[in-house]
């Protein structure tokens, strides 16, 4: 594994009980929403690469219950947990898993391009690093149009970190001190390979990007209040008018890296380390926390728990009932 | 045409180029120029000169050197409502941001289930000559034709390179247009203000009817000094300007072609996979019952351009290898090696012909 700064950093938390219950509430729509595609995806209408957010709830919550509508959002391959947590169509999405006219992209996408405009969610593509310099370009774009008061969040996971473009876009972000909030997901593999082979393992992606002169630290990605905690700190700066920033967080992956099933067997990753970052789980821990405060017991998790099944059922049964594109959408929207 | 033959104000090529970013950039505010030497006084051959001073730091400037994640900028810039004019002073240096144009311009409004557009013009010039050598030369418009969702635009006129420009900045769709700097002090008429040339239709230069030579870019111009070469030897040629690779409209080149029964491409990219191909292709498959000789390609040796002129000099096809071509496929004599009696030191061949530098 490589190198996690000695203490990471564990901000102050002040956060309001209703925070706190929307960060649960956040992750645990990301988890039965993965959980249910998990479920759905051997019978084999979901025909597209799936890339799972199981695990990685926090990061995705964490940032996105601390932006504002105005802000933007671009991600990659990985992308439910950002699209959700953003606050996405739950319809669009799974219809444009099932390949459906109503999908987000009308089908022509799949898992890997969601998008939904209405809540400046821009877009998302498998190209690792690919979006980083959309992200910054939107930024750019808004600037040049006298926005204000926005900031724009490229989420992306370590993978990207070793792209030039990944240092291209911090380098032109940083020249032009652009609002710009780069979130990178260390989930410790790229596909099936470890950090080792592609990374020295004496610096952290954050120390990294601190040679660009931007601020960059990394944190703990299991705990939401620690995620949002960091993260409304840094886009207060960001918003601002500081410059560009990263966060790295720190997670794991616990699906397969493309698809539902489980993978430990392949031995590319030890069983003792998934249990280890199994016992981390984001909502575990989260739980424990709210428990603890009194803000969340059995009873009103259950509630919670039902009301969101209830929201992904009527989201299958939507894209399920949805028609498929008719052939005349083929050739539609090669040009604009 | 008739906004060009009421016209009498006579413009370079370059000048036109600028003329049309200026134009662009008045009407629209969106509209914003950027690239390498952009807003330096010598302005990228002349084609961005003096937009800098007009339209100030926020709409013409300089960027990194990261054509990837510049372009990658520019599309993001277009999500939020921007309309970009990207400049890259070779296009060698464009091919770093291939992932950009290829993967997510092109296909950005067609995978997001038409959502968001991307109305983007890359301006990419191509050379020749005074040893420009392996990677600084090459006209790799065949490639990006061969990406959906790209628009490929060549022009060979002031008049075309003004309209065609135009209308690839109002465009919606990401525009790969393409620059050939030897046509940069060529002159013609070009009307002053607004006015577009369709990003679809070829136009016919010189009507003919005993063969036809299809051109694009630069090759347009050796298309044209080898029909007069044949005219003066009473052969009638019709030549094609190409101006849009893709989408194109093919109606014109076979109506053409039906006319004439013959067929010459003449293309400035390299043979194999290149766009000759494609035009012979079409012709073949269409109006293959109309052809009484076989198609003709005429294009660039499957070699990387050499430096030395002494290599170079029998590099590109020269108009002497169009009339050739032209002549073996009416029956008449021809030269089999047009480029017997060329002088391999002469220098000439190394720089644009100024014999001919307009008007059309």
């Amino acid at each position: 594994m490589n190198k996690i700064s000695t203490q990471l950093r564990t901000a102050e938390h002040s956060l309001d009980a209703d925070t706190r219950r929307a960060l649960f509430r956040s992750m645990l729509k990301v988890r039965l929403i993965e959980e249910r595609i998990q479920a759905l995806y051997p019978e084999g209408d979901m025909r597209c690469p799936t890339h799972l957010s199981l695990g990685q709830e926090a990061a995705a919550s964490g940032v996105c219950l601390a932006l504002q509508p105005q802000d933007y959002v671009i991600s990659a391959h990985r992308s439910h947990a950002h699209y959700i947590a953003r606050g996405g169509s739950i319809r669009s999405m799974f219809a444009e898993l099932y390949g459906k006219s109503d999908g987000c992209a009308s089908g022509k996408g799949g898992s890997m391009h969601l998008i939904d405009l209405s809540v400046n969610f821009l877009g998302c593509v498998p190209i690792v690093g690919s979006t980083m310099p959309i992200g910054v370009g939107a930024a750019f774009g808004a600037m040049m149009q006298n926005q204000k008061g926005f900031i724009s969040v490229v989420f992306f996971g370590d993978g990207a970190a070793e792209t030039g473009v990944f240092h291209e876009s911090i380098n032109f972000a940083a020249a032009r001190r652009l609002p710009v909030l780069f979130i990178c997901e260390n989930n410790l593999y790229s596909v099936n390979t470890p950090l080792e082979p592609r990374q020295p393992m004496n610096r952290t992606i954050a120390d990294l990007t601190r040679g660009h002169g931007i601020e960059a630290s990394q944190h703990d990605g299991q705990e939401v209040e620690t995620v949002y905690s960091a993260a409304r700190d840094v886009i207060e700066r960001v918003r601002s008018g500081s410059g560009p920033a990263l966060l790295e967080f720190m997670t794991y992956r616990w699906a397969e890296h493309c698809g539902p099933l489980p993978d430990v067997h392949l031995g590319y990753r030890s069983q003792e380390e998934f249990d280890s970052w199994l016992a981390r789980c984001p909502i575990l821990l989260h739980r424990r926390v709210l428990q603890a405060a009194k803000l969340l017991d059995e009873a009103s998790e259950t509630r919670m728990r039902a009301e969101l099944d209830r929201e992904v059922d009527d989201a299958v049964d939507f894209a399920r009932n949805s028609p498929f594109p008719d052939r005349s959408q083929l050739l539609q929207g090669v040009y604009a | 045409m008739s906004a060009q033959s009421q016209t009498s104000r006579q413009l370079t090529f370059s000048e036109a180029i600028r003329d049309a970013i200026d134009v662009a950039m008045e009407r629209d505010p969106k509209v914003y120029l950027m690239g390498l030497g952009v807003p330096d006084p010598i302005g990228v051959f002349g084609t961005t000169r003096g937009l800098h001073k007009k339209y100030g730091d926020n709409r013409v400037f300089d960027m990194p050197i990261a054509e990837n994640a510049m372009t990658g900028v520019a599309l993001g810039s277009c999500l939020v409502g921007m309309r970009p004019i990207m400049t890259h002073m070779r296009l060698e240096f464009a091919m770093t941001s291939i992932d950009q144009v290829c993967n997510q311009a092109a296909k950005w409004h067609y995978m997001f289930g038409g959502r968001s557009q991307v109305p983007m013009t890359l301006r990419m010039i191509v050379g020749r000559g005074w040893g420009q050598g392996p990677q600084h030369s090459q006209s790799l418009h065949a490639w990006f034709a061969h990406i959906p969702g790209l628009k490929v635009v060549m022009p060979s006129t002031p008049y075309d390179a003004k309209g065609l420009l135009i209308a690839s900045i109002e465009d919606n769709s990401p525009v790969v247009f393409i620059e050939h700097r030897w046509l940069y002090n060529i002159h013609g008429p070009v009307p002053e203000g607004h006015y577009t040339v369709p990003l679809s239709q070829p136009r016919v230069v010189r009507e003919g009817r005993d063969i036809t030579i299809v051109a694009l870019s630069y090759a347009t111009l050796d298309a044209i000094k080898a029909a007069r070469t044949l005219e003066a030897d009473g052969i009638d040629s019709e030549v094609i300007d190409l101006r849009t690779l893709c989408p194109r409209d093919n109606t014109m080149i076979l109506e053409s072609v039906r006319k004439t029964g013959r067929l010459i491409v003449v293309d400035q990219g390299s043979m194999t996979g290149g766009f000759a191909g494609d035009i012979v292709s079409v012709v073949v498959e269409n109006v293959f019952d109309a052809l009484k000789t076989p198609p003709v390609r005429i294009a660039l040796p499957d070699a990387p351009t050499p430096t030395t002129r002494s290599l170079s000099n029998y590099f590109y096809p020269q108009p002497a290898s169009i009339v050739a071509a032209a002549r073996r496929a009416l029956g008449r004599p021809y030269d089999a090696d047009p480029f017997v009696g060329i002088d391999p030191s002469d220098k000439t061949l190394d720089v644009p012909d100024k014999s001919f530098t307009g008007p059309f």
